[in-house]
């Protein structure tokens, strides 16, 4: 009978568990990482980018998002919508064709689908390069694939079908029989370059070779009507949108206009133009026409600058009239369209919005300002722009944080076009986020960026600067960038993507923002601690500046790393934002490791690697510093550059060779040519080198941890507590400090009363010390109340936001070391409950973070917990007061170290990682607050029969029909029923891990260097190249399972 | 609590015979085989029957090998009742002029010597080993569970426990075959690939390199990488189990009923030459136990000094302490020395140790048995 009840209690708990806990991958935040292709539909307003990957996401009005995922692991070349009918066609890397369509899931939301793969297959026996696909065109009825190849010959391809016409495609022979003799006797054509519909009679198409032969052909005689006879080395060709003049673009920079009459079905160019001539210019491989009402086109094209001064530029010119600008990117440009808002019938294309995607990120020009400003984009935000150190989550802020935070965000992006996004199809369905979140990332330029983590869309809000505290050397160099209006070429940098750090020392390692005092706390790379409070007024004031000797004195320490950065003596302007005020300068200037803030005492703490201090901000004095070091510990004094360096290095000689390898995969072998030779048998070198390695045992030392282990005074949390340290009658502040090598210290802090804060000091004393026995590094530190509940954040009581804690004595402090959890009484310190993880499951804590949970079902109840993140990449969720593991999920790949390094989590149960060093991945384990895309787009019915008038009258009408559309990936409903959400889905991280060649690389270089560090733990050759196998199979199940 | 893998022989008699002797006295006595009751009893029955109600005796007796044991906790009271075959002779000395020396763990060729010694206590002559009280015992590297565990399979616990050498092993991965119901299959395991020369690991001389590790401390590996071991072996060092497939199975256990009752002490500097032929060290291990002995954190109240505080803590609260840590943690040092009968080593081993090192001693076993120290 007892047994059955306790049966009873344990199905009760696990009911009450799925309605807590859900384990989902929502959405991505930032910039997919290389991508490949873009795509635009005029009439849908949906943007494509496809990514090395093999995935692709389509874009619309800002939280229309939705993904498509190949099960190929190749990059994906090329994307083409299908006229009107909410299909893609995607060109991949390996030669296949794929047809994707937008669906609508079972609860109404637009999903993208593959419905077919086709791949071009030739005569038996001619070599691969007569079928290899260079351009793709669909006709616009939206039932016939052009597909131009290699070895020049142009397939016609059924749709949705997939079925070779053999009886249309269109052969050199057929093509060359018009053409003269002399011409023809002269060259082969090449491959085709390009085919382009005439936009005013789809049955006309004209096909470029890269030869320079240029050919109208007309679909219905099924043989060339005009040759255009060129004889540069062509790249592109585009139409007028009248159909009267073609356009070419070559590779020596130049590009030609063509007309189109019916008259002279040989006619020679009108204009041939080399726009940054006369020396000799790079390639143009893209070129638009666009016509306005005024009479002067647009011309848009990528590349043609001169080839010795400009020759590494990334630009695009836009070329209207007299005036002329080449946009100066700072990453390779994949690809560019043009929103216009043409009307169909009109000759004109009317140019609105030009879009550049570049390698790392996506630029929007607004065409119809004068100025051609840039306009901010909703989405696609480079993250990157200066590489993200970390990240600090900060749920729930109040309006009035959140409003002056905007404003000095608003401040900051005047120089913005005030046009509304160009892109605008779909609408999100997605409801109003409960409350507003702060994201906010480090990065190693020294700024601090402020994101809108609410929704779906992750938006810049504020961004500030540390830089200005500091004398830099790039203060000199403004001057040389700035470029006189006639300079020639018209460069205009564009784009946020600056990569290069002017130094490296001011780069943000810790965050720490109360939301409720606007004080903010940052520390850097060279020890440097900022304390920043909110002003709305730009401001000059100077920066008091303490120094702070961590080593408080022991003389045989010799710090061999960076020297600390130098503070402006002058007083400083500060915009409007988030303004420091206090500068602690840790000496030796080592990276702040750990760091924490209470408002309401008006205390920072902060840690590296040599100890930790404490420091009154209100009277700016130091407080207290504690010395961590152990007198054996000598790596502590290296500094940390050395070792990263050759972690870096390692990854940077892994990628160079990668790279090699790939760039031999990809060029497609030409008998006879040595290059290709060699290139060959290094590949093959390389890959013996590897199966060495592989062979070469990786051993790992079992001994248990000692004192003099290195790095055991690196100081891993912080926590300030009101609790009761010294007896049990009596509650006051203190600040609680771990180290790597497990030691707690434990200090009072006795802070003068309200009226007397200004003169008298702040004083700490130690009281206690605890040695974890297993010393682990000691990874949080937290207090419980009476009731069992993590005390409140400074001033989060006072301002009636939670309820104050129960001060009744029977605190109990809860240490997290990376292999155990453990609760001890207090005052007196005496384990209460454990729950011990490395032991049992060989997995490591790396991230902790409390969080509470509401249950989707019933209002008002919650239960509040530990979010975990191992280095196992597995999520697991554990309850308080009582440590019992409630959940587990697989979440990151445990490979992925900079993903698991990561992982920020917020209050309600959700977190974020990065999957590249563009992207947040969203996830969330709580069942009640999920952040996922929900959009829908609408695609008119009747698929499939119309003609050429029905596509003029639809043309751009986007209409809201019951038509089979789609959304994202996941659908909560499903998963629910699956319980345990350990449902797989689909996300992009999946296509960048799942490049088995360039993981094993990776993992093959920095095991050789682990074995030595022990550092960087890595799992073995074998069991990766089976976990990576382990993938396809998931995905495919996950394509499959929606 | 312990369960001895080794079965008494089952004699029908139902009662023991005693012969203790004191001074020159000797009582005899019997005791029920089946309920010899607590040692308390037994202690409070020889005072009896001695009548020397107020004097502290120490308690011994000659085990089948004729070495003599202490008799001081129900364990080896039980323990001596059971091999008493058929008589229990019991040795009393007086506890201030105890010879401690005198209780040995050699062979029966010192057995002569070693009863003399105590008869005549007046002709001491000191064994090269001597015991010391069992609350000084502590456990030492051993094989256990050899009745549970196939005889292919080895279950080896390293008590790194007071002593100052590393583990002393590394591991690595590899392949081992398996016979599985699709056949013999190439399974992923992991394997001991190197022993740190004077390491726990070879000073033991109970794993080999290339042996394959299956378990560690009940949980077994497979499935899990080589990182993952290597962690969950690290966790576990203060008291790490692991249970292995040796490389060479040549010198697998076999239970033999003949084997000694007392077991041999694995002094570690000597044994190993002799263990791999027959090991005679083997103990249960019980998943439970692997928390009783669990190490406890250490922890320093207030701090006047606090950069000293660490480092020399005074002998004298050192003292004070190591009692409280007795009556606080009452349950651990019992439930150590239960496990680990039969194969207990002393930590004081050395009697002549200089006051520096055993005060470096005694601030080791403080660290690790988990102190709390008032200042």
């Amino acid at each position: 009978m007892k047994r059955f009840r306790r049966h009873g209690h344990e199905l009760h708990r696990e009911r009450i568990k799925q309605d807590l806990f859900q384990f989902n991958k929502t959405v991505e935040h930032g910039f997919p990482h290389q991508p490949s292709a873009l795509a635009f539909s005029s009439s849908l307003q949906l943007m494509a980018i496809g990514s090395r990957s093999g995935a692709f996401k389509i874009y619309g009005a800002p939280e229309v998002e939705i993904m498509g995922l190949h099960e190929e692991n190749a990059a994906v070349t090329q994307i083409h919508f299908l006229p009107e009918q909410g299909q893609l066609v995607t060109l991949l890397d390996d030669n296949s064709l794929h047809l994707w369509k937008l669906k609508k899931s079972p609860d109404g939301l637009s999903i993208l689908k593959e419905e077919s793969r086709f791949d071009l297959r030739g005569q038996p026996g001619a070599p691969p390069s007569v079928t290899t696909i260079t351009v793709v065109l669909p006709q616009s009825p939206g039932d016939v694939l052009f597909l131009g190849t290699e070895g020049g010959c142009v397939f016609v391809v059924e749709q949705p079908s997939f079925r070779e016409q053999e009886e249309k495609a269109i052969s050199q022979e057929a093509v060359l029989q018009k053409v003269p003799d002399d011409y023809r006797n002269r060259r082969s054509l090449g491959s085709v370059e390009a085919l382009q519909e005439n936009p005013r009679n789809p049955h006309q198409i004209v096909i470029g070779y890269s030869r320079g032969l240029i050919v109208l052909w007309d679909l219905q005689a099924n043989q060339a009507t005009h040759h255009f006879l060129g004889d540069l080395q062509l790249e592109s060709v585009t139409w007028q949108r009248d159909g009267r003049q073609i356009i070419s673009s070559h590779s020596g920079g130049s590009y030609c206009q063509w007309p189109v009459s019916n008259d002279d079905r040989l006619p020679q160019p009108l204009e041939n133009k080399v726009p940054y001539g006369p020396f000799p210019c790079k390639a143009i491989p893209k070129i638009l026409w666009l016509t306005t009402k005024q009479r002067t086109p647009f011309v848009i094209f990528k590349g043609g600058m001169p080839r010795a001064s400009y020759g590494d530029r990334h630009c695009i010119s836009v070329l209207h009239g007299s005036k002329q600008t080449a946009f100066d990117f700072t990453s390779r440009v994949i690809d560019f369209f043009v929103v216009d808002e043409a009307e169909s019938e009109s000759d004109c294309n009317e140019p609105r919005a030009l879009l550049v995607l570049a390698e790392e990120e996506l630029v929007a020009i607004d065409l119809k300002t004068p100025s051609w400003p840039v306009i901010q984009s909703p989405y696609l935000i480079p993250l990157h722009c200066s590489a993200i150190t970390c990240s600090h989550h900060v749920s729930n802020i109040p309006i009035k944080l959140w409003e002056r935070i905007i404003a000095a965000g608003n401040k900051q992006t005047t120089h913005y076009s005030i046009k509304p996004w160009p892109i605008d199809g779909g609408y999100s369905t997605a409801p109003e986020p409960p409350q507003r979140d702060l994201l906010l990332t480090g990065h190693e330029d020294g700024t601090v960026r402020f994101w809108d983590a609410s929704g779906v869309c992750l938006k810049p809000l504020y961004k500030l600067s540390t830089v200005s505290v500091f004398v830099t050397d790039a203060d000199h160099n403004d001057n040389l960038n700035q470029s006189g209006e006639d300079e020639w070429p018209p460069l205009r940098k564009v784009g946020s993507f600056d990569p290069y750090s002017d130094d490296p020392r001011l780069g943000i390692q810790k965050i720490h923002l109360c939301k409720y005092s606007s004080h903010l706390t940052v520390a850097g790379t060279a020890g440097q601690v900022l304390v920043l409070e909110l002003n709305d007024e730009a401001a000059d004031q100077e920066v008091a500046c303490t120094l702070v000797d961590i080593l408080q004195d022991q003389d045989t320490f010799k710090w061999k790393g960076h020297e600390r950065l130098n503070p402006r003596e002058e007083p400083v302007h500060f915009p409007a934002g988030f303004q420091p005020f206090v500068l602690v300068q840790c000496q030796p200037p080592a990276v702040v490791t750990s760091l924490a803030l209470h408002s309401e005492w008006k205390l920072v703490t902060f840690g590296t690697s040599h100890g930790f201090g404490l420091y009154d901000y209100q009277q700016k004095r130091t407080v207290v510093v504690r010395c961590t070091l152990h007198p054996s510990d000598q790596l502590a004094l290296e500094g940390p550059l050395s070792r990263v360096k050759s972690i870096k290095k390692s990854l940077r000689h892994s990628f160079r060779r990668i790279r090699g390898s790939r760039v031999s995969g990809r060029k497609r072998a030409v008998p006879g040519n040595n290059a290709a030779k060699v290139q060959e048998a290094n590949a093959r070198m390389d890959r013996e080198a590897l199966n060495e390695m592989e062979l070469a045992p990786v051993q790992r030392r079992i001994e248990a941890r000692s004192a003099d282990d290195s790095f055991t005074g690196f100081v891993r949390s912080l926590y300030f507590a009101d609790s009761f340290i010294k007896d049990g009658s009596y509650h006051g502040p203190s600040l609680w400090a771990g180290t790597n090598g497990g030691t707690i210290f434990a200090y009072t802090i006795h802070i003068p009363p309200v009226e007397r804060r200004m003169e008298d000091p702040v004083t700490a004393d130690q009281a206690k010390e605890i040695q974890l026995m297993h010393r682990a590094p000691v990874v949080g530190i937290f207090i419980l109340d009476g009731r069992g509940i993590l005390l409140p954040e400074p001033l989060e009581a006072a301002h009636d936001l939670s309820k104050s804690p129960d001060m009744h004595g029977n605190h109990m402090l809860l240490v997290i070391s990376e292999e155990q959890f453990k609760i001890f009484t207090l005052p007196k310190v005496s384990t209460k409950t454990k729950l011990k993880i490395t032991a049992l499951e060989g997995s490591r804590v790396r991230k902790v973070s409390a969080a509470s949970f509401s249950s989707s079902r019933v209002e008002d109840y919650s239960e509040n917990g530990l979010l975990v993140l191992t280095n196992l990449g597995d999520i697991q969720v554990i309850s308080l007061p009582v440590l019992r593991t409630q959940v587990r999920y697989e979440c990151i790949r445990k490979e992925d170290v900079s993903g698991i390094a990561s992982c920020v989590f917020t209050k309600s149960g959700q977190g974020f990682y990065l999957i590249s060093p563009s992207e947040f991945e969203r996830f969330s384990v709580s069942s009640k607050w999920v952040v996922e895309p929900r959009c829908i787009i609408d695609i008119e019915e009747g698929v499939g029969t119309r003609t050429l008038q029905q596509r003029v009258v639809q043309d751009g009408a986007v209409t809201k029909a019951n038509t089979r559309d789609a959304v994202h990936s996941h659908v909560p409903g499903l998963s629910r029923s699956e319980g345990d959400g350990r449902k797989a889905v689909e996300v992009m991280e999946h296509a960048l891990l799942n490049d088995e060649r360039v993981l094993l690389e990776i993992q093959s270089t920095l095991e050789s260097e682990s074995a030595v560090t022990d550092r960087l733990s890595l799992g073995h050759l074998d069991r990766n190249s089976k976990n990576v196998a382990g993938v396809q199979p998931q995905m495919q199940r996950m394509i499959n399972g929606d | 609590m312990i369960k001895t893998h080794q079965r008494t022989p089952s004699r029908s008699l139902e009662s023991v015979e005693v012969k203790s002797k004191f001074g020159a006295e000797f009582r005899r006595f019997s005791l029920d085989r089946s309920k010899p009751g607590k040692f308390e009893e037994f202690y409070g029955l020889l005072q009896h029957v001695h009548r020397i109600p107020n004097i502290d005796v120490l308690v011994g007796y000659a085990d089948i090998h004729g070495d003599l044991l202490p008799i001081n906790n129900d364990d080896n009271y039980l323990k001596a009742v059971k091999t008493a075959n058929p008589l229990l002779r019991v040795f009393l000395q007086r506890k201030e002029d105890a010879d401690y020396s005198a209780f040995g763990t050699d062979t029966l060729t010192r057995k002569k010597n070693v009863l003399s010694n105590v008869l005549r206590p007046d002709n001491r002559k000191k064994p090269p080993i001597a015991i010391s009280l069992p609350r000084d015992f502590r456990p030492v590297s051993s094989i256990i569970d050899v009745d549970v565990l196939p005889e292919t399979h080895r279950r080896v616990r390293l008590y790194k426990h007071g002593s100052d050498k590393p583990l002393g092993f590394y591991i690595r991965d590899g392949s081992s075959v398996r016979v599985t119901p699709h056949g013999l299959e190439k399974v992923p395991g992991i394997f001991i690939s190197r022993l740190v020369q004077g390491g726990l690991a070879e000073s033991t001389g109970l794993l080999a390199v290339n042996d394959e590790v299956l378990e560690v401390n009940g949980i077994e590996v497979s499935g899990k990488s080589l990182d993952q071991v290597t962690d969950m072996m690290i966790a576990n060092s203060h008291n790490l189990i692991i249970t292995v497939k040796p490389a060479n199975q040549r010198n697998n256990v076999r239970i033999s009923r003949t084997s000694g009752s007392s077991g041999q002490s694995t002094d570690s500097s000597t044994s190993h030459a002799t263990f791999m032929a027959s090991p005679h060290v083997m103990q249960n291990f019980h998943s439970e136990e692997v928390d009783s002995d669990e190490e406890t954190d250490m922890v320093i109240e207030g701090s006047d000094e606090p950069q000293h505080i660490p480092v020399a803590p005074s002998a004298s609260a050192s003292i004070v302490s190591l009692t409280k840590s007795d009556n606080d943690h009452g349950l651990t040092p019992n439930g150590s020395v239960a496990s680990s009968e039969g194969s207990m080593h002393t930590l004081a081993a050395d009697t002549k140790m200089d006051p520096v090192e055993k005060e470096d001693v005694i601030r080791r076993s403080m660290e690790e048995d988990g102190t709390v120290i008032t200042l």
